[in-house]
């Protein structure tokens, strides 16, 4: 079983990111479970979404605490919340912002962070700073849980018309950001 | 077919196939997006139905009250403070035994204002004459509404069936839902032929005044159908399994319970994560188990007597409360052993998870832990007691 947790502001579109990336798990044939806890349930207000995922349907109904990933899409929300609270020893972490705007956290040295300026790849490709897709193809970079080519599926599936291709765009984006990285 | 559905717009779907002529309802907060969906089928075409949007859930209530009563399927859903609003109707509903099919989003009811999950609301509603009936997933859901039609629609019933689904966990949670064909639900689901119906070609009174001299026996009758309801459930879950290939009991379901000496009983959402920790237990050779009951309303005390007879310890899981009394499950799981042989040693009492406080895997170990040879009455578990201390001054 594998846990993610986002942390985002309502909406900032963390709900169709856990959606996404469930629906990607799907069509792997997996069993997903994607939900959303919402905080003062007022735009802006800060908010989580999860994904929990295994290989059999998932019956626990609890929020995630301790996650093997943690998607930021808001870099603002580690201001006042400890974003990276229950992280897996093996953990990776996903943060929207650009390099140098944020001090990386200090973590474990065998967890991993990575800072992707999804926003910005967000704003080239779909022309609004939903920096979601992006930080999709950059998970499947960073976990290498899932491959990018299924993420795609899964966008293509959700969107239509100009969003389809934009967002596709900034999933490509946000995975060769990471691979770049790693090379 | 599976999909990957978010359990609303799951609702949304069965009913759709359920082909009901009548859905009402009221739009705004507390309401989920399964009668957004549903207006929307009904405007691009796909759903040919009446859609009749209301300005409170007491009118949408009403509505499909006026709309079984001529003979027409209907469906409307509400939550929390609507299903309350409802409440004067329910009663009537179920009084003039007319089989309309509602989903309850479970949610905490004010104040303070709280959209979270809990079972406050339809808990509240016990007593109005419905069938209750709680899902443990988004599969569950699916299939009860589907059942709840043929249930409800039954001659021998013709009786409102409400399906609870946890608010947020179920209703906003996306998961792997098989949907059944037109075809499959059109082979289970006959149309709706009702006994009665309001027609001016052979015009009849529903609900006119009853007086002393009968309105015992309105009720008494409405009593003993239900108890028919607990034989009828089950036939109606092997006819589901026939077509659909799921197999449910409808009343209970027992988990691990054989040898099992301390058990939990609980419905809804938070069955599943009892099975986690049932797992996780069971592994370590503790010898523990769930109960989990679907059917609230009728109350299945046989059944549970059954399944329950030989265990030693019993702990009742409750997301509502009886203020002032015992915890609503468990003043009538205690009802349920009293004066029997056969019963076990003790039933403590847990309250967890009003209001949306998350019930987690620590939760349910927890109130394990707790099932010791002292009975507990209506322990809180996760409360925060640095919250108790504040004063007004």
């Amino acid at each position: 079983m594998k846990d993610i947790r986002i942390h985002a502001r309502a909406g900032q579109g963390a709900i169709t990111t856990a959606a996404l990336l469930g629906y990607a798990y799907f069509l792997k044939g997996m069993y997903p479970y994607a939900f959303p806890h919402f905080g003062a349930a007022r735009m802006g207000a800060p908010m989580n979404a999860f994904v929990r995922v295994d290989a059999v349907p998932v019956r626990l109904r609890s929020q995630v605490y301790e996650p093997d990933y943690v998607i930021i899409v808001d870099a603002t929300l580690m201001r006042g919340f400890n974003c990276f609270a229950g992280l897996k020893e093996k953990g990776v972490a996903l943060i929207n912002a650009k390099d140098g705007e944020i001090e990386k956290p200090r973590i474990k040295a065998s967890q991993k962070v990575f800072v992707v300026p999804a926003s910005d790849i967000a704003l080239k490709t779909i022309g609004r700073p939903l920096g979601n897709t992006a930080l999709l193809g950059a998970f499947a970079a960073a976990t290498e849980e899932i491959d990018l080519n299924t993420i795609l599926d899964a966008i293509n599936k959700r969107f239509v018309g100009k969003y389809q291709e934009a967002n596709i765009q900034a999933a490509k984006q946000g995975y060769e950001f990471i691979k770049n990285i790693k090379r | 077919m599976k999909h990957f559905l978010e359990g609303s717009f799951a609702v949304a779907e069965i009913v759709k196939l359920c082909k009901p002529g009548v859905i009402s309802a009221y739009p705004i907060t507390p309401q989920t997006h399964i009668v957004e969906e549903l207006a929307q089928m009904v405007a691009d075409g796909e759903l040919d139905s009446q859609f009749v949007n209301v300005e409170s859930e007491h009118s949408a209530a009403s509505v499909v009250l006026g709309a079984v009563a001529t003979g027409v399927r209907a469906y409307t859903a509400t939550s929390s403070q609507g299903l309350l609003y409802m409440g004067e109707v329910l009663f009537n509903i179920a009084g003039l035994r007319l089989p309309v099919i509602l989903t309850c989003a479970n949610r905490a009811v004010s104040a303070p204002i709280n959209i979270w999950n809990d079972h406050q609301d339809s808990v509240s509603m016990r007593d109005t004459g419905w069938i209750q009936l709680f899902a443990e997933d988004n599969q569950e859901v699916v299939d009860l509404h589907l059942m709840a039609y043929k249930l409800g629609e039954d001659k021998s019933m013709m009786l409102p069936v409400m399906v609870c689904m946890d608010g947020f966990i179920l209703t906003h949670g996306i998961e792997t839902v098989d949907i059944p064909t037109q075809e499959q639900v059109d082979k289970f689901l006959p149309p709706y032929s009702p006994l009665y119906k309001l027609d001016p070609a052979n015009p009849l009174t529903l609900g006119p005044l009853v007086d002393p001299d009968a309105y015992m026996e309105t009720r008494y009758a409405i009593q003993e159908t239900l108890k028919d309801a607990l034989k009828l459930i089950p036939q109606i879950t092997a006819d589901f399994a026939k077509i659909f290939g799921r197999h449910y009991n409808g009343l209970i379901e027992e988990y691990k319970l054989k040898d099992a000496e301390r058990v939990i009983v609980a419905m809804g959402s938070v069955c599943g994560t009892i099975k986690d920790v049932v797992d996780e237990l069971r592994a370590k050779g503790k010898k523990v188990g769930l109960l989990k009951i679907t059917s609230y309303r009728p109350f299945p005390e046989q059944e549970i007597y059954e399944a329950l007879k030989n265990v030693s310890k019993v702990g009742v899981l409750d997301r509502a409360l009886s203020l002032g009394s015992y915890a609503p499950l468990a003043g009538e799981m205690k009802a349920v052993f009293f004066g029997k042989k056969k019963k076990p040693q003790i039933i403590s009492s847990f309250v967890a998870g009003l209001g949306g406080r998350d019930i987690t895997k620590n939760s349910i170990k927890e109130i394990f832990r707790l099932l010791t040879t002292k009975e507990k009455a209506c322990e809180f578990i996760d409360l925060k007691p640095e919250l108790l201390k504040e004063k007004y001054e």
